[in-house]
């Protein structure tokens, strides 16, 4: 690897950092603005036009609160807490391919901060390593409510972490590769992975925001049930960085399910377009163009993946824990292997669409089910 | 020196550092976390032997899955400084004479072992990749590999069999 290699390299990596910090900043802002929206309200609109600098006031006023430490938590490990949930937050971006490759000269540098042959199994060991965070720090805290909200955060990010391993074996089944970029070129055009495995993007989609803590399984941080959770003694910049996690782990997981299941930076028309641009601007100029565009339609799909994140935490309401177990032991994991066996069959015999199969019989179970079910009579109210 | 040599030294040290906090702490949960360290540099000497597969693998298994449930039990136990006197002195003697005996096994496997060597002609940096191991486990050694799986699946019945609740127990 030679100089010119390294710098663009080092550049490369910079900018995916700050821009990871700069969207978990303005998904803070992002996130009240939809929430102001859905209920019919306006939402932050004081700091800048349209409250564009919210985030900065909140991370002033964050940074000059007071850092209490309880007399009686363990000061150490109440300290490692956030520091662990959010170096393990910011650990998973390395992977993700943001783009195909920039060309300099006669170089051509792949736009991912390290191409590893086992990319999702790096993104799986640091999603495990992030239930850490929570633990220690909710431990550290020596509260009872705090202890209960990180066991909560550890049973369930452990339980789905199984349905969301079974569901990505699908996909590796297809693609025959565990590298990310191998799976995001398999997907060209628009021969997207979501189009052959629809059962395994809905479970993905639904662990994803149980691995993140969103609603509907926000239950660690239940402030019904548990003041404020895990967090419950945290505040100042402490507490910041646990909220701060939170919106990079949303990045980071919308970034996964971009590039797992809607095809990363592939757009359909993207092989138009690159010998458009290649044709009329030269080969490096046009070439580093393409890119661009592609990097532009991955953050368009990210962007909306987070969107959706907000859109399901204002508009459902909070699971119970059994409920949440339930779904996770008995729904999710058993479809998860029958998703694998019927792709498995699928391969065998060279039917691409077999996952529709597993769709279609729940469709059809689901709409008997609730046809049989007796149906309730309305009872008049009295007064 | 050459930089994986620094490495090498430098991840051992840890190592051994943290491999030995974990049997001295007088905090349970300080162990747990200084033995997830060793497991990280432990997945950090396997990235050095090129086998990226089983780094990522012992990092999931290992430091993400299994400590977690130690930390959770433990965080249960929440065990006390009381607990740590309650140790008599016969259970003591015991714990040294069952470690002095592991310590000679080591030492005589050390004595009469070699350690493999291997060829820089014919050795293939890839062999660690998961691709090659994939090969391996499948073709040479698929009667062991399905025999461990088929062990693991007994073992996964048994655990549900025993923490399944009768129809007659106290719902808790």
């Amino acid at each position: 690897m030679n100089l010119t290699e390294l710098i663009i390299k080092a550049i490369l990596i910079l900018v995916v950092f700050g821009v990871t910090l700069l969207i978990a900043m303005y998904s803070t802002w992002a996130e009240r603005k939809v929430a102001g929206f859905i209920q019919d309200r306006f939402g932050p609109n004081r700091a800048g036009p349209g409250g564009i600098f919210q985030p900065l006031a909140d991370a002033g006023k964050m940074f000059f609160k007071e850092d209490f430490i309880p007399s009686q938590a363990n000061k150490w490990l109440f300290i490692l807490g956030p520091c662990l949930a959010i170096l393990t937050a910011l650990m998973s971006s390395a992977v993700i391919p943001f783009g195909e490759s920039i060309r300099y000269e006669d170089l051509l540098v792949p736009v991912q901060g390290i191409e590893i042959n086992i990319g999702i199994l790096y993104i799986f060991g640091v999603v495990s390593l992030g239930v850490y965070g929570l633990m220690v720090g909710g431990w550290a805290s020596n509260n009872k409510f705090s202890l209960l909200g990180a066991i909560r955060a550890a049973s369930q990010n452990i339980s789905y972490e199984i349905a969301f391993g079974l569901s990505i074996i699908a996909i590796l089944m297809m693609t025959g590769s565990l590298s990310l970029r191998a799976m995001v070129e398999a997907q060209h055009g628009i021969a997207w992975n979501v189009f052959n495995q629809p059962l395994g993007f809905i479970i993905f989609l639904t662990c994803a925001f149980a691995e993140c803590n969103r609603t509907p399984f926000d239950l660690p941080e239940c402030e019904t049930e548990l003041v404020g959770g895990y967090h419950t003694e945290y505040s100042s910049m402490k507490l910041g960085f646990y909220l701060f996690a939170e919106y990079i782990n949303m990045f980071v997981s919308s970034a996964v399910i971009a590039t797992l299941y809607f095809g990363g930076y592939n757009y359909p028309g993207m092989d138009w377009v690159r010998e458009t641009l290649t044709g009329s601007l030269g080969a490096a100029t046009g070439h580093n163009l393409a890119t661009l565009v592609g990097t532009i339609v991955l953050f368009g799909k990210i962007f909306f993946f987070i969107f959706f994140f907000m859109w399901v935490r204002w508009t459902l309401p909070r699971f119970r824990y059994d409920q949440l177990m339930n779904l996770g032991w008995k729904s999710f994991i058993p479809l998860s292997v029958l998703n694998v066996v019927v792709t498995g069959f699928g391969l065998l015999f060279d039917i691409k669409y077999a996952s529709w199969a597993i769709v279609v019989v729940m469709v059809v179970l689901a709409m008997v089910s609730s046809a049989r079910a007796p149906k309730e009579v309305v009872q008049p109210q009295r007064s | 020196m050459k930089p994986t040599e620094i490495l090498f030294y430098v991840l051992t040290a840890i190592t051994l550092l943290s491999a030995s906090f974990v049997v001295t702490a007088r905090n349970p949960i300080h162990s747990v976390l200084a033995l997830i360290l060793t497991f990280f540099t432990l997945s950090g000497h396997y990235i050095l032997l090129n086998a990226q597969f089983l780094a990522a693998v012992n990092i999931i298994v290992y430091a993400g899955a299994i400590m977690v449930l130690f930390l959770f039990v433990i965080m249960f136990l929440n065990l006390k400084k009381e607990d740590e006197e309650s140790k008599t002195t016969i259970t003591k003697l015991a714990a040294v004479v069952v470690g002095g005996v592991i310590l000679v096994v080591m030492v005589a496997v050390f004595r009469v072992s070699t350690m493999a060597t291997y060829n820089p002609a014919t050795y293939s940096e890839k062999v660690g990749l998961v691709e090659n191991l994939g090969m391996v486990l499948y073709k040479d050694y698929l009667l062991p590999f399905e025999l461990a799986s088929v062990l693991l699946l007994v073992a996964m019945v048994g655990a549900v069999m025993l923490g399944k609740r009768e129809s007659g127990d106290r719902h808790y």
